[in-house]
Parts: structure tokens; sequence; C-alpha cells
């Protein structure tokens, strides 16, 4: 394949960087070996919090095909077994093929039948070796995933991972928006409350996405909220928020 | 067991229902140096005789560190058992690679069983010529596994494999029950090396030069005991008087 500055694109040396560019993309279209190169039906905003009694993720049911909100009713979050609940930002098409292996390392171990299961820091970690084998070989899987639930021992834990394999764990993890306008608003109230409780991280994260609504343009007011506690894993049925748009009847500044 | 015309390839068959060269593979555990393992409450242990092919060598190391949550002591073709742990050492490290995590003893062992099977069933190879004890522990306690030449794994409360190993295993039937209740890691090593006294040929005692234990715990890693190190132990059962005279038996210098 022929990169942009490769000396197998057909583009004599001398030439400037538009034509090049003009050639590489000619050259992409009629490429063989197809690479990830951009998203094309996405989520927005994966929120997770972290409390004493269970971890908390949220997410909007949203997939938008660029500008257009063309999906509105898609699960982007999903429960891998009883310890461990995952939500997923970027490309859809990405989300699923990942949801398909971990489907896959559910069967297998129930197959196998001895009792070993993956908690949320497996996971997280078998993912991070996925993505990060991806990026290293140009084509990576489009995502953000948030990787929600209990350690072997019970613990809650909460886990980031991106497409170029950075991954961390934290109190308070948002992806793509909500890291500008949700983490603030969740860094705060865990800071305000350090003892939160499942039931507290739920109400957070309905006015977190309220917010994201109003100034995420490729959010939507229809969310699910993902629990991990003790007893298990639960996603709920989707639901919204009420929103005031009173202030945007007389906008100024857009003559 | 003498020889016939259905025991020259692992692949055949004979007219009973056996295959003969499994069976053989077998046999080459009980030519190795006794080794046994006992699974207690929190703690797996593993003791072994070791063997020195003449006076001027060294005595044969029987037990291999395999990760910190797991190692295995061997009975028969060394040189198999070093193929075998080099396999469970990376299947270990792989596992923590991937999922940060030990890889569960059960999912190790059965492992090796799947490579160790493909030796018992294809034409022109042959079936790995070693008995691995493994002692483990994982998210589920302690665990000791017996992993067979014919790939059979059994897990286990207590096993004793090599020569003389009988007299081993008749000791850990008659205490096998109350090796669930031993918290104590000496106590349980004490119990080990009293079976494994009892495997000793004749005219021989356990010294520090023939005897190697090794122990891993819930909380504490897989650790190996040799030479002086041996000795604390040694000094427990000191005092008591050999339960079973061993009986003599023929022993081969290649297989430790």
């Amino acid at each position: 394949m022929a990169g942009l500055f490769s000396n197998s694109l057909h583009v004599p040396k001398n030439v400037d960087m538009k034509d090049r560019l003009a050639e590489f993309w000619r050259e992409e279209a009629s490429d063989p070996v197809k690479h990830t190169l951009r998203p094309i039906v996405t989520g927005t905003s994966v929120l997770g919090v972290k409390c004493v009694d269970g971890v908390v993720i949220a997410a909007d049911t949203l997939g938008s095909y660029g500008s257009l909100a063309r999906f509105r009713d898609i699960e982007r979050l999903m429960k891998v077994n009883d310890s461990v609940l995952i939500g997923g930002f970027g490309d859809y098409a990405d989300f699923q093929h990942i949801m398909k292996l971990l489907n896959q390392q559910t069967v297998d171990d129930a197959v196998i039948g001895d009792g070993v299961y993956r908690d949320a820091p497996s996971i997280h970690n078998w993912l991070r070796c996925v993505l990060y084998n991806r990026r290293t070989k140009f084509n990576p899987l489009w995502n953000t995933i948030v990787v929600a639930g209990k350690t072997y021992s019970g613990e809650p834990y909460l886990g980031y991972v991106d497409k170029i394999g950075v991954s961390f764990q934290d109190k308070s993890v948002a992806t793509g928006f909500g890291s500008y306008i949700a983490q603030p608003m969740m860094r705060r109230a865990l800071e305000e409350n350090p003892n939160m409780t499942v039931a507290q991280a739920r109400d957070l994260m309905a006015r977190c996405l309220k917010v994201l609504f109003y100034r995420d343009c490729r959010a939507l007011n229809r969310f699910q909220i993902g629990t991990v506690t003790s007893e298990g894993c639960v996603i709920s049925e989707p639901m919204s928020t009420d929103t005031d748009w009173s202030i945007g009847a007389n906008p100024s500044g857009y003559e | 067991m003498y020889r016939n015309q259905y025991d020259n390839d692992v692949s055949v068959w004979s007219p009973q229902g056996r295959i003969h060269q499994i069976e053989y593979a077998m046999e080459a555990v009980k030519q190795g140096a006794a080794t046994l393992g006992i699974k207690g409450k929190k703690y797996a242990v593993v003791v072994a005789l070791k063997r020195a092919s003449s006076d001027l060598s060294s005595h044969q190391k029987k037990i291999i560190p395999i990760d910190e949550h797991a190692g295995i002591s061997i009975a028969g073709l060394t040189s198999d058992a070093r193929i075998l742990s080099r396999f469970m050492r990376t299947e270990c490290l792989n596992h923590r690679y991937v999922y940060g995590s030990p890889l569960s003893i059960s999912r190790l062992v059965s492992s090796v069983g799947d490579k160790a099977q493909t030796g018992t069933q294809i034409m022109g190879r042959r079936p790995y010529g070693v008995g691995l004890l493994v002692a483990g522990c994982d998210e589920s306690g302690p665990h000791v596994y017996y992993i067979c030449p014919s790939s059979n794994f059994y897990e286990c409360k207590c096993m004793a494999i090599g020569a003389r190993s009988q007299s081993a295993r008749t000791y850990l039937e008659r205490h096998k029950d109350n090796f669930k209740d031993v918290e104590d890691l000496g106590e349980l090593v004490a119990h080990a090396l009293r079976a494994l006294r009892d495997c000793l040929p004749n005219d021989s005692e356990l010294t520090t030069k023939n005897v190697s234990v090794g122990y891993v715990g819930t909380e504490v890693p897989f650790t190996m005991k040799d030479d002086d190190e041996v000795a604390e132990y040694l000094k427990m059962i000191e005092e008591e008087k050999v339960a079973v005279p061993a009986t003599g038996e023929e022993e081969t210098m290649e297989t430790q």
C-alpha cells in the first residue's frame, strides 16, 4: 500500500503537497487492503462512576451517521457476565465486533464449565491487549471502552481503554464529549461525597447526560444506566430526562 | 508386561483394547525417584527424593517452579519434564500478560493434558515419559494435580509417584482425610516427609542432600527449599521411628 510519503506513491518527488494528497486518495480508493480509515456509525459519550457499593455506567442510545441522528434505539452498554459491564464509544460496528469476541469468551468459559470466569480487571486487560494490537497493525478498532465491574474479591472496578491502547482505572471515567463536560461534574460530586452510593450515582449520571444532551450535538435524550453491585449486573430500560429549551427561544449572536 | 505384536506403535490398539506404548510410558514414571504432593487448607506442598547418578555428580533437581502461584515435581524422563515445564511457564506468562491475573490451575493442567494427548495418538510420536505433580494455588484455593504420561490428569488430595511410592501412598491413604484441615505449613511438610521416608531404599535416610521441598499458599508464592534450607523440616520428623520398611526394587540410572 502506498503511504502518503512512501516512494511507491506514483507521483514525482518535486510535486507539491496538494497533488500528492490527491494522488494518495485516488490510490486509497482502489487499495484492496482495507484498513480502518474513519468511524461510520458512532456512539457518543460513555460515563462511569465507582461507588462504595458498586459501579454505575451510562450511555445514550444513539448511533449517529455523521451529523445525522440515524439509529436512535441502539444499545451501547453490554453485560459481559455477572461481574462485568462494558460501554462503547466510537464506531458501532467495531463495538459489535468487540461484543461478539467478549460473548465468545463467556461461552468458552461456560463450555469448559470449571467455574472459572473473567472478572472486570481481566476483561480490561484483555481489551487493552486487543486494542493495542490492532493499533500497532494500523487497523484500529475505533472505540473507547469503559469497563465496569467487580474484581474476584468483590471490589468495585472501573477502567478505560481506547483505540490507541491507552488504559487506566479511575473513580470516574468518561469518553468523548463526556470527558470535557461530565467528568468535571462527576469529579466534583465525588469530592463532595466520597462515599457515593449506587443510587446517588444513578442520579449523577442522569444529570450529566442531561447537560451532555444540551451541549453535545451528537447526543440524544434517551439513555441507559448500567449498575454493578454485589447482586450482579443490571442494565436499565431506556429512559429520558426532562429538558428546558426556553433559553433557546431568543439566541443572540447568530445573526 | 511382556512384548507382543501390538506394542510397537502408539497408534496401534491391542485386541484387549489397550495401547501398550502408553502403558510402557507410564512405567517410566515408576523408574524415577519418589515424589509426592499434599493439599492442605491453605497450602499445597510437594516433596521429592533426589537421586545422584554417581557419587561425583549432584543430585538431580526434581522440583521446578512454574509461576508465582504454581510449581511441579517430576518423576521420569527429566528432558521431557523440561519441555513440559517450559510449556507451562509460557502458558502462565501469556495468561498473566493478557488477563493480568494468574492462570487457574485446572486450566493450566488441562492445557498440558491437551498437549500431551497428541503424543498418544499421532503416528510416529511418543508419549511424554514423565509424571508431573502440580502444586498450585488459585481463586479456589490450593490444588495438587497429577499428570500422567497417558495425558490423563487427576486432581488429588494427595499423591505419590515414582520408585517405591506404594509405601508413601499407604501412609497418605491413612491420613488423607486429615489434610484438608491442616492450616500450618510445617505440619503439612512433616506429613509429606514422613510419607517420603517410606520410599527410601535400604540403608538410606532423608538428608539435606537428597530431599527437596516445594510449597505454595494462597498468600505465599511458590517457594523451593533445597540443601541446608531443608534441615528445619527434617528436624521436625527426626525423632519419629520409620513406620514401614521400604521394599527393594531395581533402579535405573537414566531416569530421575
